[in-house]
């Protein structure tokens, strides 16, 4: 009984992390309807991003993960539009091409950070990382606290961006309608352009929480494949508080399952789970597509 | 078509005579190794682009029918010592099962959101191999090679005969598809599935049809590999790298007729195994992701496209 508590809590906090992860893909995927398959590729690659800084100049990996936020910002900016350039404008096929383009790009990322850095896990040094706190019999690390709180503050951010700023609304504007947005004068193609960038440049903290609750390697990625369009796809496309519910299910599921069965059926939880919702509920929990 | 008819069977039957008297005159035992993997792809992205190809839905999970066809294998010759054929056979039962599976999925899914409920198949099966102990688990398992039958003289040359003609199944049934009703109806229904099923296409029959196929021959190409490897473990067996692989052959060959992949696969199977021995296996897989990306945003009809194009006689319905 003691063990499945523990599990829950473990499972909250890190649910809320997977959450924070996904919340890039939420609008890339959720809102923009692009089929980002390299955001978990983009997301490893911003953990290496706050590596370097963290190794060279042994600035915190938050810290870190904001440096390289504007960076990240403008990359998310070009690789909208190379997409949009080559696929969405042309229209026909796009869906097909598109995929395979972001499979292909993220499979260059995962070799150029193997060439570059080897297949070894790399880890980050910081104050919070290898303590424990402990309340009654039960130890919470306090690199899943942070994660938590991190990942927490982040959702509330992007929730208030998108509901109370003009761009933020203007997002979910082009989301919901296209057209109607291009019949009002304006330009939906440099809406969806900043959108990307946003959902790109949440990856730098995302990324830092990434290396912080955990070590990583070049070819992470994969297994993110499946948490993050887990996430993304049961929260309902493209809804915020949603995505960290799901999240939270995600997390306690992997939990309970890790510790009953242990470590090596993990992976296929969230894979199963997404497929479960795929061929149950496609709309997801909080769909904004009925 | 009659003419091409004969055309295509006497090509086949030359390249099979060719892969015959290579194995009895070349004594160096490279090019068997090398050629089978080669091979292998052909007949991998000849059997994906039926699915990925006609029917437009990109399967991810090259790799888990890939590593079932291995595992299948390796139970049935741990089990009951069962010979190359029968092992080739079952895993493309099993391999037409899970496409039949797969092509339930299409029912609910389409672009995207099948293209992940591929790589879920292909990890969750993935994890299941990992916690199956008969067949060796995480850690995988050695295979002992039986003695090899008669009229070769060595294992791995058989196997690159196996290989060879898989491919030439693949190729015929992939061609015949083509040129079939099969093939104009897969075509229809990957250029608008509503409109297709309106004017009388039987979509989700079609759509069963190629998913079985497909899935049978993604399996049986896979089942002669751990004979090849003469080891099998689960991380090797189901790596995303095939799926990568396959789907960027076809598309860099171009789908729109079915020697595209065989191009495809020629070209970049061989590029890979002369980079893998003169620099790094590492190296390899970046050219084929940014190949697969050059590609898919400079020519998206693959080498077939490009030859087109060359030729002057421009497809229709380009604009």
């Amino acid at each position: 009984m003691d063990l499945l508590l523990d599990a829950v809590v473990i499972g909250v906090l890190l649910g809320c992390f997977y959450g924070a992860v996904s919340l890039g893909l939420s609008v890339s995927f959720g809102l923009l309807d692009v089929p980002h398959v390299a955001h978990p590729a983009f997301l490893v690659l911003a953990s290496y991003g706050v590596y370097i800084i963290n190794e060279h100049y042994g600035v915190d990996p938050l810290v870190a993960g904001l440096l390289i936020t504007p960076l990240l910002f403008v990359f998310g900016l070009v690789a909208y539009r190379l997409y949009y350039e080559t696929f969405e404008k042309r229209g026909s096929d796009a869906g097909v091409r598109g995929i395979a383009f972001f499979f292909g790009v993220a499979f260059i990322i995962e070799v150029l950070i193997i060439m570059q850095f080897g297949v070894d896990q790399r880890s980050v040094t910081a104050t919070y990382i290898g303590k424990s706190l402990r309340i009654a019999d039960m130890r919470i690390p306090y690199r899943l606290l942070v994660a938590f709180a991190v990942a927490a503050a982040l959702t509330i951010l992007l929730t208030l961006y998108l509901s109370k700023t003009f761009m933020g609304r203007a997002i979910r504007a082009v989301a919901q309608d296209q057209e109607a947005l291009r019949l009002m004068g304006a330009n939906p193609i440099k809406v969806k352009q900043w959108a990307f960038g946003i959902a790109t440049a949440v990856l730098g903290v995302a990324g830092a929480l990434l290396i912080i609750v955990a070590p990583v390697d070049p070819t992470l990625d994969r297994a993110y494949i499946g948490r993050t369009f887990c996430v993304v796809v049961m929260a309902g496309l493209g809804s915020m508080s949603g995505t960290l519910v799901a999240a939270i299910i995600l997390g306690v599921a992997e939990s309970i399952v890790l510790t009953m069965f242990g470590a090596s059926w993990a992976p296929a939880v969230s894979f199963a789970m997404l497929l479960g919702v795929l061929a149950v509920r496609p709309q997801g929990l909080f769909g904004r597509r009925s | 078509m009659k003419r091409s008819g004969i055309a295509f069977w006497t090509g086949a039957a030359i390249f099979l005579a060719a892969a015959f008297i290579m194995t009895k005159v070349v004594g160096n035992q490279y090019p068997f190794f090398a050629g089978y993997v080669v091979l292998q792809f052909v007949a991998l992205a000849v059997a994906w682009s039926i699915l990925g190809g006609y029917a437009g839905y990109v399967n991810f999970g090259t790799s888990a029918f890939f590593g079932v066809g291995v595992y299948s294998s390796v139970f049935l010759v741990k089990a009951f010592g069962a010979p190359l054929p029968v092992q080739i056979l079952t895993a493309a039962a099993i391999g037409a099962l899970m496409g039949l599976a797969l092509g339930l999925l299409t029912l609910r899914m389409q672009g995207i959101f099948f293209s992940i409920a591929t790589i879920a198949l292909a990890i969750i099966i993935e994890t299941a191999v990992t916690n199956w102990r008969f067949v060796g688990g995480a850690a995988g398992i050695q295979i002992q090679r039986p003695p090899v039958t008669p009229p070769f003289d060595n294992y791995v040359q058989m196997l690159f005969f196996v290989q060879a003609l898989l491919v030439v199944i693949a190729v015929a049934v992939s061609r015949y598809i083509q040129n079939s009703w099969i093939g104009r109806g897969l075509q229809a229904l990957k250029d608008d599935e509503l409109a297709a099923e309106c004017s009388g296409v039987p979509t989700l029959r079609l759509k069963l049809l190629a998913c079985v196929i497909s899935g049978a021959l993604l399996c049986a190409v896979g089942a002669p590999s751990a004979m090849y490897l003469q080891f099998a473990n689960p991380e090797g067996a189901f790596n995303l790298n095939y799926s990568a692989s396959t789907l960027a052959m076809s598309l860099i060959g171009g789908t729109a007729h079915w020697s595209g992949p065989i191009i495809g696969a020629i070209l970049l199977s061989t590029t890979q195994q002369l980079l893998t021995v003169t620099i790094s296996s590492e190296v390899n897989v970046l050219v084929l992701g940014v190949m697969l990306v050059l590609f898919v945003v400079g020519a998206p009809e693959g080498v077939i496209g490009l030859v087109r194009k060359l030729r002057g006689n421009r497809k229709e319905g380009e604009a």
